[in-house]
């Protein structure tokens, strides 16, 4: 199979357009010849999600492409770094990993992209609209964009979103094509009248995620969301025990309005009833403490709080006051902070405990003061990936029951 | 005794030797791995405590964040990450992990997708350019 290139893709890939974007040429044609793209298309956007230092690598790529007089060539995003530029006491990092894990966030700026620093670029007023093509990194974003908007993009990792973003195009395969939109496995909510609860939606997506393996699931009997915050809990859940690039929601998310349009008329490869019990097991398995033990902290916001979530969670603090005590971090952006602050939404909250945190999030650097105790979370993605990465235990709960739970002391899950 | 190679397709090409590491479900890069000493961190993954490096690692597919593709790169700048990986399913996220790393460093981990049955961890496997620029995977 061949990868037909244009003029303009020639012109880049020999040179003539600079180094950098002859590179980012270079290495997005070997992609694409490795996925099996017959050509590019152009792109609108980028989200590029290289700003977390996992080491040398990361930063050599970026310091290459600036160099080579790199710019971006589309409005491009970006994800979290490890630091928070914002708040720059909270994290807790020796200078030999501060000094180029601020450099990495910076070197993207220096290539033309936005100081977004979210994993919710959705969130923003980057937004893609529906069918745009677009080429997006962060699990769970793609998974959003996808999804719940219905623009079109394949899981992008760190390294070609930004080369995607420094040429302005992407492979044309995968998800931006129609054709391989097609839901393929259908999960049935089987028992009747499934309450539209927070962790309903995350129990969904998990169970999803281990069960879809490759291929795209249709939900049927998923009842109507509160909001877009269910269904991008539902998809950051997906995206972490699976692959999940994009689901299809029947009767929710924009090209699933029927189960004939998810399914393109065809029958499904296979159908898999999802029970109250399979619920209620995919969360117990997020946590692995019990009931009562004493909690350390408190962290929502993965991925970053939407203003919606935060309209939700301040009255909560206010009626349920929570002490000082146990710190409840929330991962957010920098610009819904912003607007926070202009609206004098936060006055006053840090005598609940509250620590608002941007740019970054909790379980991906040193943040937490305390890493012995038990950290309690409403996010099926925090649960998951948390244990592994800052050595915390977990308890998962809905949000309320975090706020209460942070006014306990310790884990109360069930609340009235 | 030598038995006959399988052909697979090449995400990034190049020859490597190794002792299999077979897991049976698909790992996460970031999350997943100590980049450092290449061993296996995920706590709900039953291989924890296993270790990549020097492997060639054999897994049905790629999976979870898309940082992976830096955490690959990183563990092959710092000598942690698998000699090559054999994957049953294409995985985009960890060929560009592979692809970069060539690129910035001049080290080549190939990456290969064909069928992963029959080989077992400990197996001493071998990657190699084959007619027509196809992967040949051999136990040796």
């Amino acid at each position: 199979m061949t990868l037909e290139l244009t003029a303009g893709d020639q012109s880049m890939l020999h040179g003539e357009q600079g180094s950098a974007a002859a590179a980012a040429m270079k290495i997005l044609v070997a992609f694409s010849k490795a996925v099996g793209a017959r050509k590019l298309l152009d792109i609108a956007g980028a989200h590029i999600d290289g700003c977390l230092y996992h080491g040398q690598a990361s930063l050599d790529f970026v310091e290459m492409l600036i160099e080579g007089g790199g710019r971006v060539r589309v409005p491009t995003t970006l994800n979290v770094g490890s630091f928070d530029l914002i708040h720059p006491g909270l994290v807790k990092m020796p200078v030999s990993q501060e000094t180029p894990a601020r450099r990495l966030m910076k070197a993207h700026l220096e290539l033309g992209c936005q100081a977004t620093f979210t994993c919710a670029p959705y969130q923003t007023r980057f937004r893609p609209r529906f069918g745009e093509q677009i080429a997006w990194g962060e699990s769970n974003a793609i998974v959003f964009a996808n999804s719940v908007i219905g623009a079109r993009t394949n899981r992008y990792g760190d390294f070609i979103d930004l080369c995607c973003a420094m040429t302005g195009r992407a492979p044309a395969w995968g998800l931006h094509l129609s054709e391989n939109r097609r839901g393929q496995v259908l999960f049935e909510l089987t028992d009747a009248a499934f309450e539209p609860s927070d962790a309903l939606f995350v129990g969904v997506g998990l169970i999803i995620g281990q069960r879809a393996r490759d291929r795209i699931p249709v939900i049927s009997g998923l009842p109507q969301p509160r909001d877009e915050d269910q269904l991008k809990a539902l998809g950051a859940a997906a995206a972490t025990t699976g692959a999940v690039a994009l689901f299809h929601a029947v009767g929710i998310t924009p090209e699933a309005k029927t189960p004939d349009e998810a399914l393109h008329g065809l029958a499904p490869e296979e159908k898999i009833r999802i029970s109250r019990a399979d619920i209620h097991h995919a969360l117990a398995r997020l946590s692995s403490v019990p009931d009562g033990v004493q909690l350390a902290a408190v962290s929502l916001g993965t991925p970053h709080f939407s203003h919606e979530e935060w309209m939700r969670l301040l009255p909560l603090l206010r009626e349920v006051g929570p002490g000082k005590g146990v710190p409840i971090y929330v991962n957010t952006g920098r610009a819904t902070l912003t607007r926070l602050q202009d609206e004098g939404a936060l006055a006053g909250m840090e005598a609940f405990g509250l620590v608002p945190v941007t740019d970054t999030c909790t379980y991906v650097t040193s943040i937490l003061e305390r890493l012995d105790g038990v950290v309690m979370t409403n996010s099926g993605k925090w649960a998951h990936y948390a244990p592994g990465n800052i050595g915390v235990s977990v308890a998962f709960g809905d949000m309320e029951d975090c706020v209460r739970s942070a006014a306990a002391g310790r884990v109360v899950r069930g609340a009235p | 005794m030598k038995t006959p190679a399988r052909t697979g397709t090449f995400h990034l090409s190049g020859s490597a030797q190794g002792p299999a590491l077979v897991l049976s479900q698909a790992l996460s890069f970031w999350g997943g791995i100590d980049v450092e000493t290449g061993d296996i961190i995920d706590h709900s993954h039953p291989d924890l405590g296993g270790n990549i490096a020097g492997k060639i690692l054999v897994m049905p597919s790629g999976r979870g964040s898309s940082s992976s593709s830096s955490v690959l790169a990183e563990a092959i700048r710092r000598g942690t990450a698998p000699a090559g990986i054999i994957l049953e399913r294409p995985d985009p996220i960890l060929a560009v992990g592979a692809i970069v790393a060539e690129f910035l460093y001049e080290i080549s981990m190939p990456l290969v997708v064909c069928d992963m049955s029959g080989i077992v961890s400990g197996d001493r496997i071998a990657i190699g350019l084959g007619e027509d620029a196809q992967a040949m995977v051999s136990k040796l």
